[in-house]
């Protein structure tokens, strides 16, 4: 009979004289009963764990500006330098580091509307008294005078440098090309719709089809120009105006709009007909919008205090953020390395927030990081679960955003209902198809 | 040259091709998701993702079986006419190391039997608990006594609480919670005259089995009574655990298996397994198979996902005690003796017929079987009997390998006490036990359907009373029927009022046909009209 029975020298487990003990695996699917059970209520832990650990205020920059901060712009060639530009006419140069103000000057006389940095890291900004300015943070005093003006004959609301070229648009009633190298204060070139009066309130250039130009104005349209040929190409009408206008760093043809209507739109540019996105859920009109340079993310920042953050490809947002004192927030920006936001509002604070809520900067160990990655795996495994879906989109909102949501459901439920009881009583051979939540906006697209 | 390569290649897909299914029917997880079933394309390709990330975890799973150290025990003839069943005790100890020889052993302990034992999920430990109020615990491969009570009261069953901390002993009137000193924690006096314990270690729940007939469940982590589920059927005569999915299996008297989770007042499964009173059942790891043994002299071997009798062994005298081994060793303790059977279940998987003979056998000196369990991770078969414990070594038994973030035999304090912290952290709520463990983090297709319909603005609320409408006639028509089952009660509302005014009609359109026919027959054939509804 030949016989064996299990031994294990207790040696196999623990070597002696070590204090090391050995961990032995076994994968074997029926040693590990209940796995789908376990994963969930480990899955159900994270998301606690992530929204116990959410703290996405970090900071306000120093001691903010006297009058509303209406417009921010970033240092592209820096990760810790950014402008700001104030009610006043005061424009104050940031650093994250610092988290204080390192320059500042009185501009303007009047609102600052606009900031862009250009390739060489001087500040240009302008503001309605009719006037851009070019400014070098980096090597000159607070004191000194800019290093050139430039006149129009209107109020400026926006200005976005040119990627290759030393030349700037800056939008007034109509776009004026400024050329930096020249030593002219007037504009080398001018654009507009050849119909359109209204004031232009954005304008953007695309950073990869480098002469390429999206602009917003107050009749409610978005147009593209195109430098080259020195004409606009595209018109696209929406329901309500929009406020600016964010290219995706990425997907180059592919741009964001803020607008009225409390929402944000996302369109491709090649494909007008229908926009890509629609992001809902502010409940006041959207002042700002822009991409993170991942391109993956967007930030907007909303007349109702509030600054939502959005995945690119939902609907709904993944975050809001607000603090008791923040006021309409008209500015919101990533910094370059997609960590944090920045948020300039009516109260005059610039405000730095966390990307991610429940992030911490901190050097981890590698047993930490491991152990995120994986809560942020089972997340995303779980995320459908009633519960954990729960957990996650749980926010808590200021009473009066609270209550303006649920105003605005009631609404637009009986603008529904109204329009179901009508299609009910239409005859089926005059019901129109239902229209599309991505085309309704569309009024109009001309070329 | 180009033919020699090609059919190279090929007995290398055959190879990859084989790799893979074994990988698969051993570490897989069921069917795949046809990806090309997906009609968008992102979800198309976050499927393929998905899929081939599985079969990528299958197949390192199957290789890291290159790591498993230890192998099974085993006990094999040498020539024909040797029997497994015919080798002792003795001869196994004299025939195995040292170390090993050790395990085997005796107690004897005659005055407080008969008694009922308990290992440890590591099998580290063991809890000994005499009818007549004698428990112990000790660490038996050290031979270390850890606490000794002399309770002067019935005890009935006792068992281990998740870790070697806590036990739990079934008294005569209550049960109460011992820690490992033997000091009494908590009295349960929710249970009430206990007759069997049992703890399901991964939501830390302990169900005992009252005389009553009334099975209760106390969640020992938080001390909450979890649920009170009354069996209806008098006087359980024995309890198990299903160790797969936490459902718990009562046999009673009139032969019947009732299955019980703690979400639900009546049984899940109701099952006639024996004629007469079920004796004892056990469950394999797997929760594919359970086995039982009745007064009727029988053990039956159940398929407990088709609740179907696969095969009925005989038994010489009714069998007391069963336990299933993690490797599938059956061990069935009837009368004085003990037997072993192996390869039950893949005798029943395979549709053979019966298993032959036993592979070991034990006993016949005059001990009556009181209870009997595996000791997990070892080849090691406890035996509580009317004279004290046996301990028995059964080569080929015990899983040679196992996960130490499961279950280890070989922990230190530290790792107890971070093993208890983790189990606490993913201790699994009451709520979760169902008939099938893997029904968590599945889509509600049936809620979705719902919600679907919700949200389709065209759609109309289907109307109950619409249906009913033209669906029979006569006295049990189904409007008469809705009417009589759901319109009774004195609310009058709108579905009532319609199913009334839709009766009245039928009723009269009844009557107009009725008369109609009487006109047509004339006044003399009249009453040979139909009559009634």
């Amino acid at each position: 009979m030949k016989i064996k029975a299990l031994s294990r020298p207790t040696a196999s487990q623990q070597a002696p004289g070590s204090t090391t003990v050995r961990q032995s695996r076994n994968l074997d699917p029926t040693q590990h009963p209940f796995e789908r059970a376990r994963e969930y209520t480990r899955a159900l832990n994270a998301v606690k764990m992530e929204r116990l650990f959410a703290a996405p205020f970090l900071a306000q920059m120093g001691n903010g500006h006297v009058d509303g901060v209406y417009t921010m712009a970033k240092d592209p060639g820096s990760l810790e330098r950014f402008a700001s530009g104030s009610g006043d006419g005061v424009v104050k140069v940031w650093d994250l580091t610092l988290q204080d103000e390192v320059w500042n000057t009185q501009g303007h006389e009047n609102m600052v509307k606009g900031l862009c940095w250009t390739p060489e890291r001087k500040l240009l900004s302008c503001a309605s008294d009719k006037t851009v300015k070019l400014w070098d943070p980096y090597n000159s005093t607070p004191e000194s005078p800019p290093l050139a003006t430039y006149l129009g004959s209107s109020a400026f609301t926006g200005i976005s440098h040119h990627r290759d070229h030393s030349s700037f648009a800056a939008s007034s009633s109509v776009i004026s090309i400024y050329d930096l190298s020249r030593p002219s204060s007037t504009p080398s070139q001018t654009l507009h719709w050849p119909t359109s009066v209204d004031t232009i309130t954005s304008v953007a250039f695309n950073q990869t089809e480098t002469s390429i130009l999206a602009s917003t104005a107050i009749d409610r349209s978005v147009i593209m120009y195109d430098l080259r040929t020195s004409s606009p190409v595209h018109k696209l009408t929406l329901r309500l105006a929009s406020n600016t206008v964010s290219w995706n760093p990425m997907e180059a043809f592919n741009f964001a709009v803020a607008n009225e209507d409390h929402n944000a739109y996302i369109f491709d540019m090649r494909k007008t007909d229908r926009a890509l996105n629609v992001l809902k859920d502010h409940v006041a009109a959207v002042m700002d919008v822009e991409f993170s340079p991942t391109g993956e993310e967007l930030v907007t920042a909303s007349y109702d205090r509030t600054v939502r953050l959005w995945s690119r490809n939902h609907g709904h947002s993944r975050d809001c953020y607000h603090t008791t004192r923040m006021q309409r927030v008209f500015s919101a920006k990533f910094t370059p390395d997609n960590k944090y936001l920045l948020s300039g509002s009516d109260d005059g604070n610039v405000r730095l927030w966390r990307t991610n809520a429940s992030d911490r900067s901190g050097i981890k160990s590698a047993r930490q990081r491991a152990k995120l990655e994986y809560d942020h795996a089972l997340i995303k495994r779980y995320g459908h679960m009633p519960e954990i879906r729960r957990i996650k989109r749980q926010r808590h909102l200021p009473r009066t955003v609270k209550k303006a949501g649920e105003i605005k459901r009631d609404e637009v439920a009986a603008i529904k209902r109204r329009e179901d009881n009508v299609r009910k009583h239409t005859k089926k051979s005059e019901l129109k198809p239902r229209q599309n939540e991505r085309e309704k906006i569309i009024l109009a697209r001309e070329q | 040259m180009a033919d020699s390569s090609k059919a190279l290649t090929t007995a290398e897909d055959r190879e990859a091709k084989q790799r893979l299914s074994e990988a698969q029917s051993k570490y897989g997880r069921g069917k795949g998701i046809p990806a090309k079933s997906a009609k968008g394309k992102k979800l198309r390709a976050n499927l393929k993702a998905v899929e081939s990330k599985h079969k990528d975890a299958v197949l390192k799973a199957k290789d890291a079986e290159i790591l498993l150290e230890h192998d099974p025990g085993f006990l094999e003839p040498e020539g024909e006419l040797e029997r497994t069943y015919n080798v002792r005790q003795d001869e196994i100890r004299d025939s195995v190391g040292l170390e090993t020889a050790k395990k085997g052993f005796e107690l004897r302990l005659n005055d407080m039997g008969p008694y009922r034992m308990d290992y440890t999920r590591n099998g580290r430990n063991l809890l000994l608990a005499g009818r007549k109020g004698h428990v112990a615990t000790m660490d038996w491969r050290d031979g270390k006594l850890g606490c000794e009570l002399q309770l002067n009261e019935t005890v009935r069953d006792a068992r281990w609480l998740h870790n070697n901390q806590f036990f739990a002993v079934a008294q005569k009137k209550y049960v109460y919670i011992y820690d490992h000193n033997g000091v009494e924690l908590h009295c349960l006096n929710k249970h009430v005259e206990p007759l069997f314990l049992e703890f399901l270690p991964y939501h830390f729940l302990l169900a005992s089995a009252q005389m009553s007939g009334y099975l209760k469940y106390t969640d020992t982590s938080i001390g909450q009574t979890v649920a009170e589920l009354p069996t209806r059927l008098g006087r359980p005569t024995s309890l198990c655990q299903n160790p797969w999915n936490a459902i718990l299996h009562v046999g009673h008297q009139n032969g019947t298996v009732t299955l019980w989770s703690p979400n639900s007042q009546t049984a899940l499964v109701k099952a006639l397994v024996h004629r007469g009173p079920v004796r004892s059942m056990a469950i394999d790891r797997q929760g594919r198979y359970m086995v039982s043994t009745g007064q009727d002299q029988k053990m039956s071997v159940w398929d407990i996902r088709m609740y179907r009798e696969v095969h009925s062994y005989s038994c010489y005298q009714p069998g007391a005690s069963i336990s299933i081994s993690d490797r599938g060793l059956t061990a069935v303790g009837w009368g004085t003796q003990v037997s072993v059977w192996r390869g039950l279940f893949d005798a029943a998987q395979a549709d053979q017929g019966k298993v032959q003979s036993p592979y070991m056998a034990w006993g016949g000196d005059g001990q009556r079987i009181e209870n009997m369990r595996w000791c997990p991770f070892e080849d090691v078969l406890g035996v509580g009997h009317d004279q004290g414990f046996a301990s028995l070594i059964v080569p080929g038994a015990g899983e040679p390998n196992f996960d130490s973030l499961e279950a280890n035999p070989y922990e230190n304090v530290k790792q107890r006490q971070e093993h208890e912290v983790h189990s606490l952290l993913t201790k699994l709520q009451p709520e979760m036990i169902s008939l099938d463990p893997s029904i968590i983090g599945k889509l509600d297709t049936v809620s979705d359907q719902k919600q679907r319909e919700q949200r389709n603005p065209d759609q109309r609320p289907e109307d109950p009373i619409e249906k009913l409408k033209n669906r029979g006639r006569g006295r049990n028509s189904a409007l008469r029927k809705y009417l009589r089952k759901k319109g009774r009660g004195n609310v009058i509302d709108e579905k009532r009022v319609k199913a009334e005014t839709l009766r009245k009609e039928h009723a009269a359109r009844y009557r107009e046909k009725q008369k109609q026919e009487r006109e047509d027959l004339g006044p003399a054939l009249a009453r040979f009209a139909k009559k009634g509804p």
